[in-house]
């Protein structure tokens, strides 16, 4: 059970550490303490170990996960979890914009605020937000869930393709292209699989959340809504 | 890319620690910013006189007998106080216009880069971290201060493009992003007689401002108005005599983080630049909102 000091080994070192797990490593538990806002903690991972990081972290944290089950017990910087293959990304603070960014699977939970272009480009990652989210989240995201217990900023969902979002609280405005549609079982079903992964198991109840998804009239070029490109 | 570091101290005690927090702020946005840097602090002054801070182009620069040319004009005692490349020469209020000619007719070498009655400013080429330490900004005491590491994007690496600009008396300004009517809006502001030093977008964003607050704005509410006349990206720090200020492009993508405790409030491009302060652990931590004014003032 290492615990690694940030201000004693460089964060080149402890990620190289990281890359070179060997399969099957009985290291499988790291705690990581003085983070202090550092850029790029933890990126890289492939191996299903836990990395517990005691602090804020900077940029780019988690990113391109594959596997690893992270945790910030702290605020993360910009593209916390970008890229995102699989594994768990779980945020016990605020993340800053571009939470999840072009994510591909993988389950990201934030438990406080992520601020803009939260998801933007997602392509598979499911996304758990128990604050609230800021302007332009889910922008061109192709696929995977964006579940936000609180508020949407401007803009959500602009130019959307085929991820499912689902806000309980209110939205301040749709981006182009996104619309409100019906709230069906199937809807409830996978969104109560999913809080339940995220760790609210009961404590939300999933018909209370709205559903929103892409009309799809941007998928081809249509001279009626060039307004709209 | 560019960083940018501010602190206001809510905590009079902590005002001699002011410079050497801000310098190890700055510091750690070196890697942001690495061709230019400056920074400007609020520290001691009274109404009776105006701090005048003169940067030096030659390093042969006579400082000591320009103070006594300048006291000679004006006819009143000048107090000089030697930084570098900088001077600060404090003369008495209402002497300000007089000595900004003396200077400029007694040496063809030096730029007067602000004044005010708290506000001095320095800046230079190089790195940050060297440029604190040619001032000595870790030795400065004040009740507030902001600084800025420069990665020229619009114009040339110089330090008369180095931030903060300050086109108004004890106000300045430092600026993360690129303004993208800049020309326009300084071939405007020329009409209507304002002059410029430099082809800089953030000298047109500091003139911009001060001139609204000439028409009888608030600086609250020039800002406000800078969202409807200024395009491009933004994250603004405004230092004035009583405080500082806050503002983000309504798309908000250059970063901004802010900290507050009972002693300061802390602004940094990264949360990396917030670290170091004392009880940031505890200190309530968060994002300025995209499009809206933050301002803080001393009672």
């Amino acid at each position: 059970m290492p615990t690694i000091d940030l201000d004693v080994t460089t964060l080149r070192e402890f990620n190289q550490t990281l890359h070179d797990l060997a399969e099957g490593t009985n290291d499988t538990y790291f705690r990581v303490v003085n983070p202090r806002g550092r850029h790029a903690i933890a990126a890289g991972v492939d191996a299903p170990v836990t990395i517990e990081i005691d602090g804020n972290a900077g940029y780019y944290c988690a990113g391109m996960n594959k596997r690893a089950n992270i945790i910030v017990n702290g605020s993360a910087g910009v593209g916390v979890a970008e890229n995102m293959m699989s594994g768990r990304v779980h945020v016990k603070g605020d993340a800053s914009a571009s939470a999840g960014a072009t994510g591909c699977g993988g389950l990201l939970v934030i438990d406080g605020n992520a601020s803009s272009r939260c998801g933007i480009s997602a392509r598979g990652i499911d996304i758990v937000v128990k604050g609230s989210v800021g302007h332009m989240s889910a922008f061109m995201a192709q696929a995977g869930t964006l579940v936000v217990l609180g508020d949407a900023g401007d803009a959500l969902g602009d130019s959307l393709y085929e991820a499912r979002l689902f806000v309980r609280g209110k939205v301040n405005s749709l981006g182009s292209d996104c619309i409100e549609k019906p709230l069906r079982d199937e809807h409830t079903q996978g969104l109560g699989k999913l809080l339940k992964e995220a760790g609210l198991n009961g404590q939300v109840n999933p018909s209370e959340f709205r559903r929103y998804g892409s009309a799809r009239q941007l998928y081809h070029f249509h001279m009626d809504n060039l307004e709209a490109y | 890319m560019c960083g940018i570091v501010g602190l206001f101290l809510k905590n009079k005690a902590l005002e001699p620690k002011l410079g050497s927090m801000l310098s190890g702020m700055l510091a750690t946005m070196c890697d942001r910013g690495p061709d230019s840097a400056g920074f400007a602090v609020y520290g001691r002054g009274d109404s009776d006189h105006v701090k005048l801070t003169v940067r030096s182009t030659s390093p042969d620069i006579d400082f000591a007998g320009l103070g006594t040319r300048l006291s000679e004009a004006i006819g009143s005692p000048v107090a000089v106080e030697v930084r570098d490349s900088h001077g600060v020469f404090t003369i008495p209020e209402g002497s300000e216009e007089k000595a900004r000619k003396t200077v400029e007719a007694l040496c063809s070498d030096v730029r007067i880069v602000g004044s005010g009655t708290r506000m001095e400013i320095y800046k230079e080429v190089g790195r940050p971290d060297a440029v604190a330490k040619r001032f000595h900004l870790e030795q400065m005491s004040g009740s507030h201060g902001i600084a800025h590491t420069r990665m020229a994007t619009e114009s040339a690496v110089t330090t008369d493009g180095a931030h903060p600009f300050s086109t108004g008396r004890d106000q300045c300004l430092v600026h993360n992003g690129s303004l993208s009517n800049h020309n326009a809006l300084r071939r405007e502001l020329r009409r209507k007689g304002l002059s410029f030093e430099t082809e800089n977008d953030t000298e047109v964003a500091a003139r911009y401002l001060t001139w609204r607050i000439s028409q009888g704005d608030s600086l609250g509410d020039a800002l406000k108005h800078s969202l409807d006349d200024l395009d491009g990206f933004y994250t603004f720090v405004v230092g004035t005599e009583d405080g500082f200020g806050v503002l983000r492009d309504p798309i908000a993508c250059k970063p901004a983080v802010m900290a507050e405790t009972d002693d300061y409030v802390a602004f940094g491009s990264e949360y990396r630049a917030l670290a170091s302060l004392p009880g940031i652990d505890k200190a309530k931590v968060w994002e300025p909102k995209p499009a809206t004014v933050y301002f803080w003032e001393r009672h």
